[in-house]
């Protein structure tokens, strides 16, 4: 039951992007299309998933002095390991996301939970949280690369669905900033109704 | 010439914020008051020149060497995060009043994805030292020029009668989108 809770609060009621605000960059930033959305999402949740498995492990032996530089370093290889991995089995998806797959490693979300959650829990929790956390940083990617794409596209996961022209000025950057602006107010609006 | 270019790209065809979404979060967070979104455009400009630079010698001299430049992400993150500390020491020891001024900013910027995406845009785009250095200082002045434009239009909106849900952060980024729009004016200059 408890653990049921940890992999689900990331979802709506604590999800990283909507609610708690961090990891905006990238959720600006590669939302062009559902697609990127996704793939951003998964490459973080990797990254999550492994580096609070490792930070809950260690967490005991880490001097409190050299935490954050040593949980810095746990997770720049996890991202490290991402990046080779991604320019060898999907280059295209490592093209599109170019700059910000090396920047997950300044992602908050996933120091803000290695420091504040799974420096302090067990090792289940941990992953538990990680997979929560991150499924759910996935989701707020890939809704708002959705409707981006629809918008300023006329396409889902590069279907076509409307023809001829769209609003392309979703696609560009002012499009990002307005679309997450009116999600987060939705999103407001459905916690309060919910509490 | 050259460096005119990148001065005026880096400022306002692909700005650091609204065109490339580096330092959302401080863009987003300290952007309240006009005085604060100073002190943080200053406490980057400092630390991204300064970073941009240690990470390109780093780069060429220690990477590429010794071909381990799939360690570049490690590397960077690892100096910057040092580097940060250091300044802050120093500047605590050297100049206490403007360790006052930045002294709160300093921490927050490790964790500011405007330095590492500049440090790792400086090699993808082959500049070399000098190059390196005026796109770092361009970046962070395109940084602070966003930065003090969306503060003063944040000061405002306090005053504004706006609907329940789509009080602070809704309002304050549907705002940066139109800002955003704003700048879009300018692609097509360089």
């Amino acid at each position: 039951m408890n653990q049921w809770k940890n992999f689900t609060k990331g979802f709506i009621k604590e999800n990283p992007v909507f609610v708690l605000l961090l990891g905006l960059c990238p959720t600006l930033g590669v939302t062009t299309s559902a697609f990127n959305g996704l793939g951003m999402g998964l490459a973080t949740t990797f990254v999550l998933v492994c580096s609070n498995l490792v930070v809950a492990l260690v967490s005991k032996q880490i001097p409190d002095k050299v935490r954050i530089p040593t949980f810095i370093v746990i997770i720049a290889s996890f991202v490290t390991i991402v990046e080779l991995m991604m320019q060898a089995y999907v280059p295209a998806l490592f093209d599109s996301l170019g700059l910000f797959i090396p920047l997950i490693v300044v992602n908050c979300v996933v120091l803000g939970r290695a420091e504040g959650f799974a420096s302090k829990q067990s090792v289940t929790s941990s992953i538990f949280d990680g997979l929560g956390m991150g499924l759910g940083f996935t989701f707020a990617l890939t809704i708002l690369g959705g409707i981006r794409e629809i918008l300023g596209n006329g396409s889902f996961f590069d279907v076509k669905l409307i023809e001829g022209d769209a609003i392309i000025i979703f696609i560009l950057s002012p499009g990002a900033f307005i679309v997450l602006g009116y999600l987060i107010a939705l999103m407001n609006k459905m916690n309060k109704k919910i509490t | 010439m050259e460096y005119f270019i990148i001065i005026i790209s880096a400022i306002f065809v692909s700005n650091i914020v609204l065109n490339q979404f580096l330092g959302i979060c401080p863009f987003i967070g300290v952007s309240g008051k006009v005085s604060t979104s100073i002190g943080m455009s200053g406490a980057v400009l400092f630390v991204l020149t300064i970073a941009t630079m240690v990470t390109w010698l780093i780069q060429i001299y220690i990477l590429i060497p010794f071909g381990i430049t799939f360690l570049q992400t490690i590397f960077f993150i690892l100096v910057i995060a040092a580097l940060v500390q250091m300044v802050e020491l120093i500047l605590k020891k050297v100049s206490p009043p403007l360790y006052q001024a930045l002294g709160i900013f300093l921490p927050l910027i490790t964790t500011n994805c405007a330095v590492l995406g500049v440090a790792i845009q400086a090699h993808s785009k082959n500049f070399n030292l000098m190059e390196s250095v005026v796109f770092a200082i361009a970046s962070a002045i395109g940084f602070g020029l966003a930065m003090v434009i969306f503060a003063g239009m944040r000061e405002h909106l306090d005053l504004m009668k706006v609907p329940a849900g789509m009080k602070g952060v809704p309002i304050a980024l549907v705002t940066a989108g139109i800002l955003a729009m704003a700048f879009m004016g300018f692609s097509g200059l360089v």
